[in-house]
């Protein structure tokens, strides 16, 4: 069974938000509107996190993907009563819309405050379309989402390998914000599998991860190589 | 025993409600309906009609449920305190208390309900209940607390009951249900105290428990200001401390309207506000060990939201709710515990403990490990102000039609008081003291 997880190469990320982007597309992520926005109640499952270093005019920006750990540990799991927000069997924190209660307990014990509430019906049935992505549900008012690791790519990659009788091999499925990514900051892939340049990347020395402290063991690594 | 009932004013309220009770109950009524209207209109348009959002996205409804939760610590578990200790004064303020225990208990309980994105979805709860969250333990403690606690108020009113029954006061099936074909005979009576006894007793930790778990929906998670060993404790005593403020209020309030002046007399209240001044000194004792840790340990992200409170944002809050709950009352109870004083101190001090619950819950999310990503204030909207005064109006209004159908003092331990208490605390009294050989068996004088 595989563990799957991410390495971000912060030294390579431009800030660009191209993930931020695709996420959005790829998961029918709502436009919640200015006034909503305002109000902080906008919906990214990727949020860019920005820290200036230095004195003007010597200043050097650092960027900083944010989204779901998929902690090996996650502290939203804990505490969900219905089991709408779950470990599946490969590691991925998924979130079951149509069980969710909209409590809100998960969103106050995430550490990284990255999961989001649907404070209103931001999105109208039927409003998409055929904008919409059909592999991803649209999310109803009163539930929280949050990252999926795209999780239905790789159902979908997982399907293509059985069709063509063969195993599913490093690469074949990644999520839509590694996949956009142009400046190639974002590996994917299974941290179990030694072989694997997510897992090789991990395991460097300038790997880090956020609020490691707190005993969450989080699968999303961060790589600061310069400095 | 008409004219010459010395407890005539006892019955009065069942037997002959006067208009402005039915003035309270249609404004009461009205207040509620405008709590009803709020929650509606959120339920139409979501939880986008409150303030909350990210990322404090609990604010007043869990405030609320904290809040009302600890009220109802001032009933069962104050009253059963006091069985228990035999506390002789204890006779005309426990039914006062129990009543609040309950009705308050259905209130804060639906709190959660109006706090839930989905409370179409409510019965997730028991169809996929998850034992590791403390939601659950909630759940089930707040639940075996109101089963409790209505068992508690309901077997020693049974001898009442029965007296309303043989007065003829309708509805009479009612009270023929529920007297339970109560006669007052020795067997029962000793079946009776044998039952309350064991109540009093089983009540005490499922109270405990109740505010204990809440404490921990907030002590379990990691985040800072929540993360502490303190929170169980801290939350009892809170939750006591509110609890006998309610019910100083409640008797002010039903010694007036109802005039029960002969009932609750000022040694009541005087005793009561010493109970209240020693929870406030405990309630600063927790309050004062758990900040100062916090600030000595100096870990940064804890001192991040310390800073929320003392200086930053919150700090208007969190000042008042020091001066609400410790200054004023400390100030007024140690000089004067007169009718008026113990009922402004008991004011202050519901202020201040709902401001207490709102310092703990909100600037915590205001201020999480990663400000970065998200930082941002909580502003209520109208409509929880609005959800919250109905849900006081919910209260009041469920404990006034309480009064309409029972005996607010206990009208049989009084009588007990008058027969027997007398010569009950004599003889206790006698075999404390050195000069008298011990008796044991009450009753007996020699």
């Amino acid at each position: 069974m595989a563990r799957y997880g991410m390495v971000i190469d912060l030294g390579r990320c431009t800030g660009c938000q191209a993930c931020s982007v695709a996420c959005k597309t790829e998961n029918n992520i709502p436009i919640v509107g200015p006034e909503e926005s305002a109000k902080g109640r906008d919906i990214n499952w990727i949020e860019l996190a920005t820290e200036t270093e230095g004195e003007y005019p010597e200043t050097r920006e650092k960027f900083i993907p944010m989204f779901c750990m998929h902690c090996d540990d996650p502290p939203c799991v804990k505490v969900c009563p219905v089991h709408a927000t779950y470990m599946g069997p490969e590691g991925i924190v998924g979130q079951n819309y149509d069980r969710c209660i909209g409590c809100r307990f998960c969103v106050a014990a995430c550490p990284y405050t990255v999961k989001s509430f649907n404070w209103r019906e931001y999105t109208e049935p039927g409003e998409m379309g055929r904008h919409a992505n059909p592999d991803v549900s649209i999310r109803p008012v009163g539930v929280v989402e949050k990252c999926t690791f795209c999780v239905h790519r790789e159902q979908g990659a997982r399907e293509t390998a059985a069709l063509e009788g063969r195993e599913m091999a490093d690469g074949d499925y990644v999520p839509a914000c590694v996949e956009s990514c142009p400046a190639e900051a974002m590996i994917f892939g299974d941290l179990d599998d030694k072989g694997s340049k997510v897992a090789k990347a991990a395991d460097s020395p300038h790997a880090f991860r956020m609020l490691e402290e707190l005993g969450t063991e989080p699968k999303v690594h961060y790589l600061m190589e310069r400095d | 025993m008409s004219a010459a009932d010395p407890d005539a004013a006892l019955f009065a309220p069942i037997e002959n409600p006067r208009p402005g009770f039915y003035a309270i109950v249609g404004l009461l009524m009205a207040g509620t309906a405008f709590g009803v209207y709020c929650w509606s209109r959120q339920l139409r348009m979501g939880l986008g009609e409150t303030g909350l959002a990210m990322p404090v996205s609990w604010g007043f409804y869990v405030t609320n449920f904290v809040f009302f939760i600890g009220i109802s610590h001032a009933g069962t578990l104050i009253s059963a305190i006091l069985r228990i200790s035999q506390a002789e004064w204890r006779r005309p303020i426990t039914r006062l208390a129990e009543f609040i225990t309950v009705a308050v208990l259905a209130v804060g309980g639906l709190q959660i309900i109006v706090d839930m994105g989905r409370p179409d979805r409510l019965l997730n709860v028991i169809w996929y209940g998850r034992y590791q969250s403390p939601l659950l333990w909630d759940a089930t403690s707040i639940t075996a607390y109101l089963t409790a606690s209505s068992i508690y108020l309901y077997v020693p009113m049974i001898p009442d009951i029965a007296m309303l029954r043989d007065r003829g006061t309708s509805p009479k099936f009612f009270y023929e249900v529920l007297a339970m074909g109560w006669r007052g005979t020795a067997r029962q009576k000793r079946i009776l105290s044998r039952a309350i006894s064991i109540l009093a007793v089983m009540v005490i930790p499922i109270a405990v428990s109740v505010h204990t778990v809440v404490a921990f929906v907030f002590s379990m998670t990691l985040q800072p200001g929540w993360h502490s060993t303190v929170f169980g404790p801290y939350f009892v005593v809170g939750a006591i401390f509110s609890g006998i403020a309610a019910l100083l209020l409640a008797m002010i309030a039903f010694r007036w309207a109802y005039g029960l002046h002969a009932y609750l007399k000022e040694v009541h209240f005087n005793y009561l506000g010493i109970l209240l001044l020693i929870m406030s000194l405990l309630w600063f004792y927790f309050t004062f060990v758990e900040y100062l840790t916090t600030y000595y340990g100096g870990e940064p992200d804890e001192l991040a939201v310390f800073f929320q409170k003392w200086t930053g944002p919150y700090a208007v809050y969190f000042w008042a709710m020091g001066v609400c709950n410790f200054l004023i009352p400390v100030l007024i109870l140690s000089f004067r515990r007169s009718i008026p004083a113990v009922g402004i101190a008991s004011v202050f001090v519901l202020i201040g403990m709902w401001l207490e619950r709102f310092v703990i819950i909100v600037p915590t999310l205001s201020r999480p490990r990663l400000p970065e990503l998200a930082t941002g204030h909580y502003l209520p909207s109208w409509l929880e102000w609005g959800e919250l005064f109905g849900s006081f109006c919910m209260f009041a209004l469920i404990y006034v039609l309480f009064t309409r159908l029972f005996p607010i003092v206990s009208i049989w331990e009084i009588r007990e008081g008058r027969e027997e208490g007398l010569h009950d605390v004599e003889s206790r009294l006698k075999s404390y003291l050195p000069d008298y050989a011990e008796s044991g068996a009450t009753g007996d004088r020699s």
